[in-house]
Parts: structure tokens; sequence; C-alpha cells
């Protein structure tokens, strides 16, 4: 059975107080209510890390994290944005590093502060085992770092909490391209189907497809087989 | 004997010789090290201002892991052992703490909401505990091939002895490397040195200063005519060993000496191989002593 | 604190009083039992480097003089304890040091910076060594 009309709850954004739909999410209310996202708003599912967001619940002491595209509002929040996490990201030519023990360290040599006091674990909307990551990394263990850290968007919210100082995604980061090039490495099938580009076989194709007109192309593209 | 076992986190890196003959010379000896899932830096060193608490976290979460192996039936032994001195300090002071003061206690267990909560029955024991607890006959008992000629200076370093009531051994005349060096069938040399700082630390960003302590302990050992020194914390061994190239910076007729872990002298005498003893990972190289002295 | 007549005169005031109090608060030492014995200054490995000698580092705090926290001694203090092993009175002169750094690191001072290391260096540094450096150097 449908309602009409949701249940209209309060919120406060920025400390000014407005009246929204209680089924909306935090991003969809502060829109309801008038605000317009030039910043702190992206792919709007989850999955960019751009509107990290720090709120309170009526009642509790705790400021907490979450994504603004993803948590649901609730009846007296207050809701402060993150518009970007000023992060420092290290350059370093992925090709010039090796996976071993210290390449962390020799980048990001603020790891050795971590205080495993689990900061980061509590504010990160992915429920990531932040804190085991760092860990990892500190420790060298690459495989270990990139598997655990494979949900991160790079939000910030735990770079923002940690009383060390750390950036923790930047690190993760760094180990998951470790770890793709030269733990995993390149896989088969991907250089394979290099080999075939480069030795030419969807040439003939490919010219033909640029030779179609338009109309044709569409036609083309509608009828194209799909395999799932 | 199945024991959890805390490696650290330079023993993974900078120091997998360590490691590798600690796990090795156990498993030789009939023990088992089972290592800590899921542990952490411990936060070295132990934060010394009375009302620090975070500093704590790092530690106690370790020793929880002790208390979720033992409840997990994975060991039945409720010592962790542990080989870097810095970690055995932070880990048992941690330890001690969580024994004498509840109020410390609570804040941490109540900011640690997600682990369980730690009940105070772990131990912190150094290897050399262990061993000296089993009896050193059963090391002797177990030596293929005796280090008949070499000659050993222990080298203790400040945190395996010190503070009071925290060490091994007594700080003023420790004899527990020595007896175990012994049982290995090594010539002991004793140097005055052998529980003086070797600068810890500074190493890092005041080299000079660890070079020139460490100077002064190797020339004691080379003067009394040691072969190599052997130690038992990752830190001393990278300032007596990798910092000699400091050393001959300051020291023009310095002459290096070779440093080596303990468990690496314990695996050569229980006829390892080389992925135990890994004595291609010091600098400088000690194979060429032991070669002379016809170990390998 | 001497306000430039002979040394002799020193005026302790309620400042004095309460940074020996702090002092004493975060060490948890009972600094009025050292009686100036220097046992601890005879077995520090590090008094080459400093400007002033342990003992005379627990004298300062005695007298609540906040000098102590300008000196290089508790910077170059390697923690190693051979003080607190040799003190008859009982006294752990590294928990003194150790207070009277956090004293300046706790107000926004850090002793060292990441920025002053190599790369080389930080690949060959072990972890134990950074760790520690930056827990006892850094706030």
């Amino acid at each position: 059975m449908e309602k009409n009309e949701s249940e209209m709850i309060t919120i406060y954004v920025m400390g000014k107080k407005h009246l929204v739909p209680a089924d909306l999410t935090i991003m969809k209310a502060m829109e309801y209510a008038g605000h317009q996202f030039k910043r702190g708003a992206g792919c709007r599912g989850g999955f960019c890390g751009a509107c990290a967001t720090i709120y309170r619940t009526k009642g509790s002491y705790k400021l907490q994290g979450a994504l603004a595209c993803q948590k649901i509002v609730e009846d007296g929040m207050y809701i402060a944005q993150i518009p970007f996490c000023p992060a420092e990201k290290k350059t370093y030519d992925i090709g010039e590093l090796r996976p071993e023990a210290n390449t962390f360290l020799e980048y990001y040599p603020e790891i050795a502060r971590c205080l495993s006091c689990n900061t980061c674990t509590k504010a990160c909307p992915q429920d990531i085992q932040v804190m085991d990551y760092v860990q990892a990394a500190l420790r060298g263990d690459v495989e270990e770092a990139a598997k655990l850290s494979f949900d991160c968007l790079s939000c910030g919210l735990c770079a923002v909490r940690c009383p060390a100082e750390i950036v923790p995604y930047n690190i993760a980061q760094l180990a998951r391209r470790l770890y793709s090039r030269y733990v995993v490495g390149p896989t088969e099938h991907v250089l394979n189907r290099v080999e075939e580009v480069e030795a030419g076989d969807f040439d003939a194709e490919i010219e033909e497809l640029k030779g179609l007109e338009t109309a044709a192309l569409r036609e083309r593209y509608n009828k194209r087989e799909m395999r799932v | 004997m199945k024991l959890p076992y805390y490696p650290g986190c330079t023993l993974k890196t900078t120091a997998k010789s360590f490691d590798a003959s600690t796990v090795a010379s156990a498993q030789a000896l009939g023990i088992e090290l089972v290592e800590l899932p899921r542990w952490n830096c411990c936060g070295t060193v132990h934060a010394l201002a009375k009302d620090d608490v975070m500093h704590y976290l790092a530690p106690i979460r370790n020793l929880v892991r002790v208390e979720q192996m033992n409840d997990e039936g994975l060991v039945d032994d409720n010592r962790v052992v542990t080989q870097c001195a810095m970690c055995y300090n932070t880990l048992k002071r941690a330890n001690q703490s969580a024994k004498e003061d509840p109020e410390k206690m609570t804040k941490i267990r109540d900011f640690m909401e997600k682990e369980p909560n730690y009940r105070g029955s772990a131990e912190v024991v150094h290897m050399l505990e262990v061993l000296k607890k089993d009896g050193f006959e059963k090391v002797s008992d177990r030596v293929e091939k005796p280090l008949t000629g070499l000659r050993v200076a222990p080298y203790y370093g400040c945190l395996l002895l010190r503070p009071r009531g925290f060490g091994i051994d007594d700080p003023d005349k420790p004899s527990v490397m020595e007896d175990l060096l012994g049982a290995l069938g090594a010539e002991i040399v004793d140097i005055p040195f052998k529980s003086k700082c070797c600068g810890a630390y500074h190493t890092v960003q005041m080299k000079e200063v660890a070079a020139d302590l460490s100077h002064r302990i190797l020339s004691q050992a080379a003067e009394a005519g040691a072969d190599l020194v052997a130690t038992a914390c990752p830190l001393c061994e990278y300032n007596l060993g990798d910092r000699q190239k400091e050393i001959k910076k300051i020291f023009r007729e310095f002459e290096s000496i070779p440093v080596v872990y303990y468990t690496q002298l314990m695996a050569l005498a229980f006829g390892q191989g080389e992925e135990a003893t890994m004595f291609g990972e010091n600098d400088p190289d000690p194979r060429p002593i032991l070669k002379e002295r016809g170990l390998i | 604190m001497s306000t430039g007549k002979s040394r002799l005169y020193y005026t302790y005031t309620s400042e004095n009083a309460s940074f020996k109090a702090r002092v004493e608060e975060l060490s948890g030492e009972k600094i009025d039992l050292c009686f100036q014995c220097g046992a601890c200054s005879s077995g520090c490995p590090l008094t080459a480097e400093m400007d002033l000698l342990p003992s005379t580092v627990i004298r300062y705090a005695q007298l609540g003089m906040g000098e102590a926290l300008d000196s290089n001694t508790i910077w170059v203090c390697s923690t190693c304890f051979n003080c607190e092993v040799r003190c008859p009175r009982g006294i752990d002169i590294a928990n003194v040091m150790e207070a009277l750094r956090q004293m300046r690191l706790r107000k926004k001072y850090d002793r060292v910076s990441l920025d002053d290391l190599t790369p080389e260096e930080l690949r060959e540094l072990p972890q134990v060594a950074i760790i520690s450096n930056l827990r006892k150097l850094t706030g």
C-alpha cells in the first residue's frame, strides 16, 4: 500500500534547520532543502567518494562519517560536508617501483606513526578494515593491503580523523597499483588481445565501420550481438 | 608445544633472517611458533607518560589476539613469544599496566569496542626465557654441529635487561645469552659494554651518535678477540652491523666484524640449511669467518 | 629564575611550583628523592652529546626551572634505562626525561621531521628505527 506523502523530519544543514521527507538520502534531502551541489557530488551511486559527509544524530555525542548519496536521513540529524580532503599524493613512477618491504615507507614514511587505534576503520563508510591494510603496508605485505582496500573510494573520512595524520587511501592506492602490476601482473587474455590488435586482426573491421554512414552505423549497433 | 608468536614489523621486512632462524630453530626444539592472526605494529617505544592511554591500544590489541588464539584452540599456552627486544619491552610493559591500572584498562576496553575485552591472561616472554625455562640441556642435546672454536661476544642491548623488573635477566650480571651460546658449543667473549646502548633510534636522524656508540661496543669485541657479535634485537643488529659503513667514515682504522642474530647461530649448530640461517642477509658477511672456523 | 643579581639568589615562584608539579604528574616520579649522587650521569652513554648532565636536569626539575626544556639533553636521551637501574633512590630518570619531552611535544612541537630523511635512508632503515624515532621525537 503506498503512502501519498512521506513523513517529514527535521535536519540541520550547516547549522540551518530544514524539514525534509524522511526517506531521502542526505544528498537528496539537501537538494530538497534548496542546496545546489557544485562540489561534493559525483556519481550519486556510492562509488566515487566525492560526497563524504560528517553528521551527528540526535542525542548522540559522536561525530560520524558517511557518503551523502547513500545514507538515509534521520530526525534531528546535524550535517556538514567535507567538500574535498586536501591530502598530498606522492608522485612516483609505478614502472620504477618494486613491491618491497620499504616501498611504502619510502613514499609514505608517516605510516610508521600508526597507533593501531582503529579510528580510520570506524570512520569508513565502506566497512573496510582500514587499520589492517595500513598495518599490512607497514609490514610490506602488498597483497594483503591491496585485497583489504579493494572497496576504497578515497572519500577522505579516514584521513580527516586519523590522530597520526596519515592518509590511508593514498597508501591503499599504492598497494593496489603495486599488486596489480607486480604481483598479479598483466592477465593472459589482455596480452593475447593486444597481440591480436597489433597483428592487425581487427584492422579490416575497423576500416569498414569507419566508412559507414551514421544511419547504417546506428542499425549495426542496435542489432549487435550481446553476450552476457 | 605450540606457542603464540609475535614477530613484529621489522622481522617481517628488514630482519627476515631473525624471523626465519627463530621459527626454524624453535621447530628443531619441538616448539611450533604460531604467528598471531591480524597482529599490528606494537607501537614501540613504550609510552612512559603516566596519563597516556592512546599508545597502549597497539600492544593491548595484540594481547587480545593471544587470548583469542587460546579461546579458539589454535594454541594452549598464554605466553606470547617475541624476539625483537623493543617489541618485548613495549608488550610487556603494556601488559603490566593492564594488570595494575584498572582505570586505564576500562578506558581502553571502552575505546576498543569492536574487540573482545582483554582479560589480562597473556604473558609476554622472550625466546631466551622460553629456552631457559625448558633447560639449555635441550639445546645442547639438539646440537649436530657444535660451534667449537667460534669466539662469540654476546650483546644484550638495553631493553632485554632494563628497566628493572622488565628484563629477562639481571641487568648487572646477565648470563642467559652466554648460557645459550655455551650450549651451542661456542666460546664466549665477555665485553664490558655488552649491555650498553647502541644508540637505538638515534640511528635515524643522529647517525654519527649511533655510529660512535656502536663503534665503542664493536672495538671492545674485536680487541677481546671475538670472531663475531651475537644480538637479540633487530635495531641493535642494524646499528652494530649495517651502520659499520658509517663507523668507517668516522673511524678510518676500524675493521669490520660480523654481527649475527643468536638464532642464526642456533640454526647453524642444529645443522639447518640456508633457508634457516640466512647468513647472506647479514652485513658485514659472517660467512668468511664461519668458513674459516670450519662451520660451513 | 635569576634576576641578574648573584646566582645565589633563586626565588621559587608559583610558576616554578606548577612546572615541577607537572613533571612529577607526567613522570610519576618522586624527584625530590634525588640527592645528586651523579650515578645516573656516570652510567649514561650519551653525556658527550648533552649540554646538561642527566643529574643536572633532575636538579632543574626539582627547582621547577623551565630551562630544562631548552636543553638538548632531553632529546639526546635514548631511553636506555641505564640511569634507572643505577639510581640508589629508585628514581626512573628516563621517565623524567620523557615527561619533559612530552611537555614540549604536546604543544605542537616536533623535534624531527620526516622531510629530513632521504628516499635511500627510508628504503634501508628498519621499521623499528623509524617507528621508535617518530614515537619519541614527534607530537
